[in-house]
């Protein structure tokens, strides 16, 4: 066998060996590198009341109320298998708004209300024209369909 | 590759090779910028500040596309003792820095309007801050080595390069992996979801910031091999 050859393989025995406890690691840290808990991951694991934790969710449509001090809102946050209640008292950033994704940060109190201390709208991949508002991307077709 | 082993008959075909990559590079690129910022439209939901993402994406693929090119390098000096390899996985450091900061940078300040904060702890803005980070001691690990080799970069330095090459792919999946702030791909293999009123001046940057970054990748090359030349010289000279 050349050195070449041998240099080769050990080479590609390395970088195997290297993305492989790469993907371990990455693996090990699936839970804990997320950045939110998303409502479903709160009904499944239970977070407790008063622990700090960050939210993550769409805001469901019909649900923003404004309570009558004016500064704080209520609305309930999905991920599609699950929706829990949560309340903000602040001024929430410009892209909050219903249908559209958002990160909270704060806790559940007893009765399983989310507490915000800090609100942060979550942007989603799609881009598009001011005209083509309410459309949405159609993962099959790959085209803008009107949204219903 | 081999034909290039030898820096003369590289530096014959690099001389043209620069001006056919920089000025085609930035003609691109101005074109790009312009019809970003006055010709397509704003964005429904995020308004003007989407216009950001002309800069943004350029320079995420590049700071990772640079890296992976680093990798590739490492590969070829530590298999194939290829000389030029070496001064390849150099030349390319600074400029896949300099991308990385500018997609850190971009980012941040399209993530205080669109999100309400400057940064936050997630894991595509931490795995691209640990890629910064790389640039920076690969960088300091290639500088320290010049004394081994005709200006280009220990063996120390290329297995750095290549350990390095694991956070690439994680970089690319930390959307999909762990739900993140930062939203998942928006182009993909299956089509994209940015409308193509807003994406087509994204093909004139991303091009022409390409062509630019592979000219400044073969200029630094061609300063590197003159330097070592210089001090073969000086030596010579000194020597008497």
């Amino acid at each position: 066998m050349k050195a070449k050859h041998q240099r080769l393989i050990l080479a590609l025995a390395a970088l195997a060996a290297l993305i492989g406890a790469g993907l371990l690691a990455t693996s090990a840290l699936r839970d804990e590198a997320a950045y939110f808990y998303a409502p479903a991951d709160v009904k499944t694991k239970g977070v407790e009341p008063g622990k700090a934790i960050r939210l993550g969710g769409m805001v469901v449509k019909g649900s923003l109320k404004h309570a009558p001090d004016g500064v704080t809102i209520r609305f309930d946050v999905t991920d599609g298998k699950a929706t829990v209640p949560a309340t903000f008292k602040g001024i929430a950033p410009d892209l909050f708004r219903e249908g559209s994704g958002v990160v909270g940060e704060g806790a559940f109190d007893r009765s399983g209300t989310f507490i915000a201390t800090n609100l942060l709208a979550k942007h989603d991949e799609r881009y598009m024209p001011r005209e083509l508002e309410g459309m949405r991307y159609d993962e099959q077709s790959h085209k803008m369909k009107v949204d219903r | 590759m081999h034909r290039f082993a030898n820096p003369a008959r590289f530096l014959k075909i690099a001389r043209p090779l620069t001006v056919w990559l920089f000025w085609p590079g930035l003609l691109l690129l101005l074109i790009g910028c312009a019809c970003g910022l006055f010709v397509s439209p704003a964005d429904y939901l995020q308004g003007d500040t989407v216009r950001i993402l002309y800069i943004h994406v350029p320079a995420a693929w590049l700071g990772m596309g640079g890296w992976s090119g680093i990798a590739i390098a490492a590969l070829m000096q530590l298999v194939w003792r290829h000389p030029l390899a070496a001064v390849a996985g150099r030349a390319t450091a600074v400029p896949g820095a300099f991308f990385t900061a500018i997609c850190l940078i971009t980012g941040s300040i399209w993530g205080r309007p669109t999100w309400g904060t400057w940064w936050e702890w997630d894991g595509r803005m931490t795995s691209m801050l640990v890629l910064f980070f790389l640039y920076l001691g690969y960088i300091a690990l290639a500088n320290a080595s010049t004394r081994q080799g005709p200006g280009g970069v220990s063996a120390v330095a290329a297995i750095f390069g290549l350990v390095g090459a694991v956070n690439i792919p994680i970089i690319n999946r930390s959307v999909v992996w762990w739900n993140s702030l930062h939203q998942g791909p928006s182009i993909t293999l299956r089509g994209s979801s940015i409308d193509s009123a807003l994406l087509w001046p994204l093909g004139f940057t991303l091009t022409g910031f390409t062509l630019l970054f592979a000219a400044i990748v073969v200029m630094r090359m061609r300063a590197i091999l003159a330097r070592t030349k210089v001090e073969a010289r000086m030596q010579r000279l000194a020597r008497g």
